[in-house]
């Protein structure tokens, strides 16, 4: 988190991901930048959460490799926190939301060791960032599905990464949730971080990203969102699937790009 | 009812009788079997456990041809190579087989038990090994198998493995208990935050194999699949903490033993046998009376929203 070392948090060369033989990424090569809010956007199955487990390397790679850092994608995983998307736990499991959240601290631990009273306090603040300490105790299926999201993110936090990856940080959450999301990405840029975030609400991109990533099994568009984010590159990445499309570019059209950042 | 009366005047747990280290073995058997069983069932795996129990059966097999003895250690090694073999068969034919996880269990587990068989039909006339004992161990005789040092009467041997069995299962539980947990509840987190998943996947087949194998010859294939599995899911029912859940287990484990005891006495009937039932009975009380996911308390619950619907949705 401290003041980083100038350099590419993410790089993607040719990367190629089939899954029985059917390539669902092809070709991406991308550069994340540092300090960056990145959204990837694109229609469903358009291999977003792929790209995202591919960094992460949770699933095989036809071609290509990750950099993190520089460095190979192995070495550089532990200044990396991923938010999967949700429903990939099994919610019924024995642990409440405080034990979820610690188990962000486990890449520090040595091999047979056991989070401390430091690791607990590390969580319990998480917690509190995302609003959520007061059901710490809580039996994790007990909680709503926007809870559940904010644990995640709180998980997210205690690993205390350069780099976040989060898939559908938004899915299912309501507006005053989706308000204290967006502060706690924007104060995660802030202090140096890197954010990679799947989106789905096209309307609220320029809003809340610095970039937009446009994704249909290869990049269709990948930089600042005033200059990719367009209805031309829009049209390009869902097709004629999207009947917003149009919608949206009208917004596009009246957005005053200068006051985005307030 | 006098005669069962008579009965129970007659059980004793008094340190060295028998009905002591009966009762004895099946709670080491318990507990042994409790700490690993607990990760089987959260992993949605309870059917390795059975799967694996039937499986071990070539590598005794195997263990008795090459040592020619009865001795625990190769048949615990010969036990361990199958469990693991049948976890990474089935692995296997989950992920390249496209087969259903439980069909690539059963896939598995029959083909290796069925060569067994036959290992044990080709061999049986040169090597002296008896398949009731080997797959129907009966705790019965347990205390008349003892160890012996310089003379010295040490107790029942299976008192001895099943104590080192747990006492090692323990530490392993102890040891691993973070990794074990991450990898349980989420293994996507714990592959990207560098726990070798694989590697402890593969450590915890070992610990149940070697279980396995171990209580086998004490007290029969019957009681160690019901133990490893049914205490375990009796826990789960009652508890939202995992380490509560492991020592629920244990304890539904070792009433499951006491009660099994009393239990055959009274019906003259089979140790074992009345052991696990008295398992499957307290799973079924869990079942029905358990604070959380019990039937009762369900019921009540639903009762108590539709008379008062306002109060509940306060605390949401
Ligand atoms: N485990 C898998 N096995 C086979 N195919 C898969 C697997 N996971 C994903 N796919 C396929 O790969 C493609 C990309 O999936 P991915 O999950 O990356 O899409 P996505 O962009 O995240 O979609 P969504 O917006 O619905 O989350 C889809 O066509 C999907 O059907
Ligand atoms: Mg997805």
């Amino acid at each position: 988190m401290s003041p980083a070392v100038p350099g590419v948090p993410i790089e993607v060369h040719d990367l190629t991901v089939a899954y029985h033989h059917r390539p669902v990424l092809w070709d991406i090569d991308l550069q994340f930048p540092e300090g960056k809010l990145i959204a990837v956007v694109g229609p469903n199955g358009a291999g977003k959460s792929t790209l995202i487990k591919a960094i992460m390397g949770l699933v095989p790679l036809a071609s290509g490799h990750v950099k993190i850092y520089g460095k190979p994608a192995e070495e550089g995983r532990a200044s990396v926190a991923y938010v999967p998307q949700r429903g990939s736990v099994d919610w019924d499991f024995p642990t409440n939301a405080l034990d979820v959240v610690l188990m962000g601290r486990y890449g520090h631990l040595p091999l047979f060791g056991r989070p401390r009273r430091r690791d607990k306090e590390i969580a319990r603040q998480s917690l509190e960032k995302v609003g959520m300490l007061e059901f710490a105790n809580r039996q994790i299926s007990q909680l709503s599905g926007g809870q559940q999201q904010r644990v995640f993110l709180a998980r997210a936090l205690t690993q205390q990464a350069r780099v976040y990856l989060m898939d559908e940080p938004f899915a299912g959450v309501d507006a005053s949730t989706e308000r204290a999301i967006v502060t706690l990405l924007h104060d995660l840029r802030e202090q140096g971080g890197t954010l990679v975030v799947v989106h789905h609400d096209l309307q609220t991109v320029p809003q809340y990203f610095d970039h937009v990533l446009l994704l249909n099994l290869r990049t269709v568009a990948f930089g600042p969102v005033a200059e990719v984010f367009t209805a031309q590159n829009l049209q390009k990445t869902y097709g004629g699937q999207l009947g917003v499309l149009t919608e949206v570019g009208e917004r596009l059209r009246n957005t005053d790009w200068s006051r985005r950042r307030g | 009812m006098n005669g069962w009366a008579q009965r129970f005047d007659e059980v004793s747990f008094a340190p060295g009788t028998d009905g002591f280290w009966i009762v004895l073995v099946g709670a080491l058997v318990a507990a042994a079997c409790s700490f690993v069983g607990c990760f089987l069932v959260l992993r949605r795996m309870s059917m390795l456990g059975d799967a694996i129990s039937h499986a071990v059966l070539p590598g005794i097999v195997l263990a008795f041809l090459f040592s020619g003895s009865r001795e625990i250690l190769p048949m615990i090694l010969g036990a361990g190579a199958l469990g693991l073999l049948t976890a990474f068969t089935t692995d296997l034919l989950t992920r390249h087989g496209k087969l259903p996880n439980d069909a690539s269990i059963g896939v598995t587990f029959t083909f290796l038990f069925a060569i067994g068989v036959i290992l044990v039909s080709r061999f049986t006339g040169q090597v002296d090994l008896d398949l009731d004992c080997v797959l129907y161990g009966e705790i019965l005789y347990a205390p008349f198998d003892t160890l012996k040092l310089n003379g010295a009467d040490l107790g029942p041997r299976s008192a001895w493995v099943m104590g080192t069995v747990a006492l090692a299962n323990l530490a392993f539980l102890l040891l691993g208990w973070s990794r074990l947990k991450v990898c349980a509840f989420d293994s996507a987190l714990a592959a990207a935050l560098g726990v070798n998943v694989v590697l402890w996947h593969y450590l915890l087949m070992a610990f149940v194999s070697m279980t396995t194998v171990a209580a086998f010859e004490s007290v029969g294939v019957i009681l160690v699949v019901g133990m490893l599995i049914v205490p375990a899911n009796t826990a789960y029912l009652l508890t939202d903490r995992l380490w509560l859940m492991h020592a629920l287990a244990v304890l539904a484990g070792v009433l499951s033993a006491l009660g099994g005891y009393l239990l055959a006495t009274a019906l003259n009937g089979s140790i074992a046998g009345a052991m696990a039932t008295v398992s499957g009975l307290l799973y079924l009380l869990a079942a029905v009376f358990g604070p959380r996911h019990g039937v009762l308390s369900k019921q009540i619950h639903q009762r108590r929203l539709r008379t008062a619907p306002a109060a509940d949705s306060v605390s949401g």
